[in-house]
């Protein structure tokens, strides 16, 4: 198993190290981060100008600047960045964890719900309860992830206007300044978390319940179950202990390789929630094409994804004992 | 997926020819139904798909003729501010004095176009890469498959945004972005199909006959993959739309004076109370193209799955 995790991390490494190269040449080649400085008026000195050339290493090759960003990687240094007074490893660092508790916490509600629905949509087939969580299903999916999310924020608002007090936050990742004493963080931060969590939340739970209701009917529907049925077994302990269990295999799988539309959706949460995580870190870097934060951002979720999908597979090892990773 | 048996069975043609010559020979007869036929029986007879493809054709009818013959252009400023949805103006107009109801025809156009461009696009692309890498194989099949898994690495939103913002602006460079991510998922869809045709009998007839790689590729593999192919690019439809009107909500898609749906919506958040008919109306209009979409999509499949007997055609 430590084997299998050790080459599943070596293989992920060139493919992390082209897919990198490539956003920067990208992102690098794709923008100018000095017109703000071209196009102001009156127009600065062009010492300055050469100055700031060199700070964000313009004058190196584009392939050297490469070289210099992933050799600093090792050093701790992610480059420059267009605000000159910006650390880009200890922004990110503080915008991921924003941004984590967000996706972490979202995923868990997702699955949850995903599970639950599809269990019940797949043992009562055709039933009523079945075709409203299918029509639900198809809805979210066609629902665009920051229309739902104003949807919910405008429910938020309206909501403290009928109570006449600020009950749900709807602006934020927390409240500046934080409250005193740790209680008060944890509530308030949980506050704010309810709304956006819940918009990504059902993003996700909608496809990935279509998934586990046609997994949990596929076990079913094998003779293994049907084999636990004629021995006895009740009906809810051979679901639960015999089918359920199999069935969340798939799961696992979907649910590593949404993680990075998950993160999408997170930008877009974030964005209509106003929140200071990655996505906005994201999105500031792309307007003032501040090549270096994007690489930042691009580095971290990568290797989330990377790191979830190695997860996933263990998983199928745990869920599944008749799979073995030599 | 189409019987291999009967490939080159024109799709339209009727079966006149063996019908005739039987009648002669036999008691009764039973018309031969082509390929064609059955798949469109069989897709007949899902009522949502039909319902949906009927919703679907209206609404690109109301966005292309609709926003043709209506009274206000999508750009024309008229005398009512922020006016409530009347017999004027059906879907009420904005602080600007704009018609909303031909802003959302205007959107829809827009989105419809990007989603089109995507699809056909990618599929084609896609398509012919994952055929070639998979009927070819061996050295071919690993560079191919590589470079596209190198592309579905790559972050789409990310990377769309980054190029959107600095070469986007009009509609088709939005679509040739997330076109340009989008024909890797395809070619994998493409070369799976492709590796299992690849085996069947009817082409090592063809090869034994003595036809060329290409022939073999775009007479007997493409048309025989187009099944699946096709399921997949209604999702990627779907798909391109919302990715569309994301970016064009964060800033990043089609610019104004130009409008789409994702714009609307943008614009429309802060007026969510005071003018909620500029909000509901794009948003309604892009679920409502997502989700008849995704229906059509459900409907090919069942209908193109030979395995499927719940429907006798």
């Amino acid at each position: 198993m430590l084997a299998f995790a050790v080459r599943r991390i070596a293989v992920s490494l060139p493919i992390l190290l082209i897919s990198t190269f490539i956003v920067f040449m990208l992102a690098s080649l794709s923008g100018n981060p000095l017109s703000p400085l071209l196009t102001r008026n009156p127009p600065p000195p062009p010492e300055s100008i050469a100055l700031e050339a060199q700070r964000l290493r313009l004058d190196h090759p584009i392939l050297e600047r490469y070289w210099m960003w992933l050799t600093g990687l090792f050093r701790g240094d992610f480059g420059p960045s267009v605000q000159s007074n910006l650390d880009i490893g200890a922004e990110t660092a503080g915008r991921f964890m924003v941004t984590m508790r967000l996706i972490a916490v979202a995923m868990i509600l997702a699955l949850v719900l995903a599970v639950v629905v599809g269990v019940i949509s797949a043992v009562k087939q055709y039933s009523k309860t079945d075709y409203t969580a299918t029509f639900l299903g198809f809805l979210f999916l066609a629902m665009p992830a920051f229309w739902l999310a104003i949807l919910l924020k405008q429910a938020g608002i309206d909501f403290n206007n009928a109570v006449d007090e600020q009950v749900i936050y709807t602006i934020g990742d927390s409240s500046v300044p934080l409250p005193q004493g740790f209680g008060a963080q944890v509530a308030d931060i949980a506050g704010h978390m309810v709304l956006p969590t819940i918009s990504l939340a059902l993003i996700s739970y909608a496809s990935w319940s279509r998934y586990q209701r046609s997994s949990m009917l596929e076990v079913m529907n094998s003779d293994y179950v049907r084999l636990a049925r004629a021995k006895g077994l009740s009906r809810r302990r051979v679901m639960i202990k015999h089918a359920l269990r199999n069935a969340l295999i798939p799961l696992t799988t979907v649910t590593a390789l949404d993680l990075a539309s998950i993160i999408s959706g997170a930008v877009l949460t974030e964005s209509v929630f106003q929140w200071r995580g990655m996505g906005d870190l994201l999105l500031n870097a792309i307007r003032t094409d501040d090549v270096y934060v994007v690489m930042a951002w691009l580095l971290v979720t990568a290797t989330v994804v990377i790191v979830f999908n190695l997860l996933a597979d263990l998983l199928y090892a745990v869920l599944d004992p008749r799979i073995r990773y030599a | 997926m189409p019987d291999p048996l009967a490939p080159e069975t024109p799709v339209t043609a009727p079966q006149a020819g063996p019908g005739t010559r039987a009648a002669a020979d036999r008691e009764f007869t039973v018309a031969e139904r082509s390929q064609f036929q059955l798949v469109l029986r069989r897709f007949l007879q899902h009522r949502l798909a039909v319902g949906s493809l009927v919703v679907l054709v209206l609404l690109i009818l109301l966005a292309y003729v609709g926003g043709a013959l209506w009274k206000y252009g999508f750009g024309e400023f008229t005398p009512d501010k922020s006016d409530a949805p009347s017999l004027d103006h059906p879907f009420g107009t904005d602080a600007a004095g704009k018609d909303q109801f031909a802003q959302v025809l205007r959107g829809t156009q827009i989105s419809l176009q990007i989603a089109v461009l995507v699809a056909l696009f990618s599929t084609v692309v896609g398509t012919v890469w994952g055929a070639v890498a998979g009927y070819f194989g061996g050295l071919t099949d690993t560079i191919l498959m590589r470079i596209s898994d190198l592309v579905l690495t790559l972050p789409l939103l990310a990377v769309a945004a980054m190029l959107a913002h600095n070469f986007g602006g009009s509609w088709w460079l939005i679509s040739v972005v997330i076109a340009g991510l989008y024909w890797a998922y395809v070619s994998r869809v493409a070369r799976g199909v492709v590796l299992s045709l690849r085996e069947k009998e009817f082409i090592e007839a063809a090869k034994a006959l003595g036809a060329s790689d290409a022939r073999i590729i775009f007479r007997h593999l493409v048309p025989n993959a187009l099944g699946s192919i096709i399921v997949n690019a209604t999702v990627l439809v779907a798909i391109a739309i919302l990715l569309e009107t994301s970016l064009s909500y964060l800033g990043f898609g089609v610019r104004p004076p130009d409008t789409s749906l994702g714009i609307l919506v943008s614009e429309a958040q802060t007026a969510l109370t005071t003018r909620p008919w500029l909000f509901y109306f794009p948003g309604l209009f892009i679920i409502l193209i997502a989700l008849t979409i995704n229906f059509v999509g459900d409907g090919l499949r069942d209908a193109l799955d030979p395995q499927q007997t719940k429907v006798r055609a």
